[in-house]
């Protein structure tokens, strides 16, 4: 007699097995059955995270996530058009738009005329109905098996989140610079939730920044309020030697909404890659972000703002791996915490052996606007190598007050003198946005913001 | 001294700028000001001179209205009317402007952005239009180059990175673009070489006028000779213990505090 302990599924646990199981039923055999098959056993034998596991303790999804929604439908006429207005927070920037309603590829609202040369645009699902399993290109000329494995076991393998990702991924955008293009127009991937029913989308997205090519990557999320809607979705990155990529994600879900956002990066040599978050949407939000620096010398600046408040929940977790040594990596990610919100950031550097002269550093800062707000903050480093600068610090807390006091005894009124002081707490992360129009939207965006608190 | 006052006796309907009675203030539960009374004319310069210690700042934050003291008792007309119960932003619109005696730094907010948002601020509460910006920019380096202050200055976050004297002009640029009825300045010759003192100086000597009053708070009698004062005031232990003219000033120069504080004590 074998005994074996079977733990309660939660409901969620149950939808996501039986959705899963009406999925694979409609899914032709092949290589990527068989890789969402190993993912959804991988999520299955751990099941959704809990409070007791260590990577999601402060985010735990078998509390806030109640039940899995059903598969969204393809998208009926009035998403599709209310996708147009979609993205708008980046108008101004004059970005290439893909756009993906309901988490499916919406050529008819897409930008794909006129590629610049050394940049292609496909969809995830022309992909996978054609059994393609998506291109993965080497990091440097003549190691083409070795970072294909890699980056097909990117960074982000084995987390749950993106483990169903890989399970239940529909569509997204594959998008491939070739070695040495350098793609001026911004590209921006835009993800509309427009269903008036609450439905699960799962986009998976693949880009590839060739040896020494650029690309400025735009990345919008929104949806309705009032719709508890679901999305996973994941990006898959790999930037070769000496490429560039900058990346500024705005997530603005509805209110309701569970976001579940996975980055997957393995980048090479002497690259430089940016990422930036800026948060306002959303219900319960996890961004996680996996880099890998593979190869020397690469320069790697991560950054984030989070404006939360009523009862959002908002999670950062990060996880940078110095493989090689040489790099700089700057982490610097701040949240504004009002009514009952709580702000998450959990940052782990590792530095592998021989990774010498890694210069990496890692700042979070919350500026707790109500009593009830709570920022919670996990850094950890390990440290293999002997040669290398590495630390961390986080601050919390509320306004200074003196400040206040400064800017009211000017005749600036507190409200406003408030959010003068919440905008100067913001405008020093979104300084590390290196597109200068990208830093005057988030910017708008953060007043936008600050107009709304009561 | 008392001269003024007199006259004002007679006139039923003359309100005096500044009218603090008895003014009783609580930090931390500790009595600081001890029944304080002090009466500001419009056009006149006061100075209230001090130990350290005594009251001096508790005073100046008092009446620009900063948290966290407790009056127990007495009252401060500005005008006439109660200034105890206005917030610090409402008081600054009407003219009662604070040069600080620690200006604090405000990373991220550069230093235009809070001149302006000031202005605007004041003027917005008074029913007045918005400066445009050409009127704006012109009387910032008007004011900014009387001061010595470089343009480049003002490009950088509130006060961060600046030296101590560039903190105490950055005050009194402030003074002089908000063009307040009452100007208090908290030892703001305290760190100043004598150039920079001289320019400071010169800045409150250019706001003077029969509409506006300054009070000077300051240990030292040295900026009182180049900002001189028409009456002076030693406050000791939470109370005016004396009044006199500019010669005060001299005598305290020369004698110290410690009379005061044995006959306050
Ligand atoms: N925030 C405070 N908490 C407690 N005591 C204070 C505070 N501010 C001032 N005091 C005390 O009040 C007294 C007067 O201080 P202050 O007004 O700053 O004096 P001055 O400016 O004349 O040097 C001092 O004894 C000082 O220690
Ligand atoms: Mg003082």
């Amino acid at each position: 007699m074998t005994a074996e302990i079977t733990p309660i599924k939660t409901a969620a646990e149950s939808g996501l097995a039986a959705a899963f199981a009406a999925l694979r039923g409609r899914l032709p055999d092949g290589a990527v059955a068989a890789r969402r098959e190993a993912a959804f056993r991988r999520f299955e034998a751990q099941g959704l995270p809990h409070r007791r596991v260590e990577e999601w303790k402060y985010t735990d999804l078998r509390v806030l996530m109640r039940d899995a929604k059903p598969l969204a439908g393809a998208p009926d006429a009035g998403a599709r058009a209310r996708a147009k207005a979609a993205g708008g927070v980046f108008a101004m920037i004059g970005a290439r738009r893909v756009v993906f309603v309901d988490g499916a590829f919406a050529p008819e609202l897409s930008d794909l005329a006129a590629l610049e040369p050394g940049l292609k645009i496909s969809s995830l699902a022309d992909a996978l109905s054609r059994g393609d399993p998506p291109p993965l290109p080497p990091l440097r000329a003549g190691e083409g098996r070795e970072t294909e494995r890699l980056a097909a076991a990117g960074p982000a393998a084995g987390d749950v989140a993106y483990e169903l990702n890989t399970a239940f991924m529909g569509d997204g955008a594959i998008v491939e610079v070739g070695a040495g293009a350098e793609i001026a127009r911004p590209l921006h991937l835009v993800f509309f939730y427009g269903a008036q029913r609450s439905a699960a989308v799962f986009s998976r997205s693949l880009v590839i920044v060739g040896a020494g090519a650029g690309l400025t990557l735009l990345e919008s999320h929104e949806g309705p309020d009032g719709v508890d809607y679901q999305v996973n979705t994941a990006l898959d990155l790999v930037v070769g030697d000496g490429g560039r990529l900058n990346r500024i994600k705005v997530n603005a879900e509805g209110g309701e909404a569970l976001h579940l956002a996975t980055l997957s990066a393995t980048i090479g040599a002497k690259a430089n890659v940016s990422d930036f978050a800026f948060l306002t949407g959303g219900l319960v939000v996890r961004n996680q972000l996996f880099v890998r620096c593979a190869g020397a010398g690469t320069t790697l600046a991560l950054g984030g703002a989070s404006l939360l408040k009523g009862r959002q929940h908002g999670d950062t977790t990060l996880l940078v791996d110095h493989a090689a040594g040489g790099c700089e990596g700057r982490e610097l990610f701040k949240s504004v915490l009002d009514g009952a919100s709580r702000g998450v950031f959990q940052g782990k550097i590792i530095v592998r052996p021989g990774a010498q002269k890694t210069d990496s550093r890692m700042m979070t800062r919350a500026l707790l606007l109500s009593e009830d707000a709570e920022a919670d903050n996990k850094p950890e480093l390990e440290i293999f190598a002997d040669d290398v600068q590495c630390g961390h610090g986080a601050t919390s807390g509320a306004l200074d007050e003196n400040l206040k006091f400064y800017l009211m005894a000017r005749g600036i009124p507190e409200k406003e003198a408030e959010a003068l002081l919440i905008q100067s707490f913001v405008g020093e992360a979104i300084e590390m946005v290196p597109h200068e129009g990208v830093r005057d939207v988030l910017m708008a965006a953060t007043l936008r913001w600050l107009g709304g608190r009561p | 001294m008392s001269l003024p006052r007199r006259r004002r006796a007679k006139k039923e309907a003359y309100v005096s700028l500044l009218e603090i009675k008895n003014l009783t203030v609580k930090v931390d539960g500790r009595e600081i000001l001890k029944g304080l009374d002090l009466v500001m004319d419009r056009g006149e310069v006061h100075a209230i001179m001090g130990p350290n210690g005594s009251g001096k700042s508790t005073l100046a934050h008092v009446l620009s209205g900063k948290p966290g003291y407790e009056v127990t008792a007495g009252e401060v007309k500005f005008e006439g009317r109660d200034l105890l119960e206005l917030a610090p932003d409402e008081r600054a619109a009407r003219g009662i402007f604070l040069a600080f005696q620690y200006p604090l730094e405000i990373p991220g907010v550069a230093t235009m952005t809070f001149l302006r948002t000031a202005i605007n601020a004041q003027r917005k509460a008074r029913g007045e239009a918005e400066l445009s910006t050409p009127e704006f920019m012109k009387r910032v380096r008007e004011h900014a180059a009387r001061l010595s202050i470089d343009q480049e200055l003002l490009r950088r976050p509130v006060n961060v990175g600046f030296s101590g004297g560039e903190k105490k002009r950055n005050e009194i640029l402030q003074m002089a673009l908000l063009e307040p009825k009452l100007a208090v300045l908290d030892e703001t010759d305290s760190g100043l070489d004598i150039d920079a003192l001289k320019v400071v100086a010169d800045g409150v000597n250019r706001l003077r006028s029969p509409q506006r009053a300054v009070l000077v708070i300051t240990h030292y009698q040295r900026l009182l000779n180049h900002i001189v004062p028409d009456v002076v005031h030693v406050l000791a232990n939470g109370r005016i213990v004396r009044t006199g003219g500019s010669e005060l000033a001299l005598e305290l120069e020369a004698k110290g505090y410690a009379p005061y504080q044995d006959e306050a004590a």
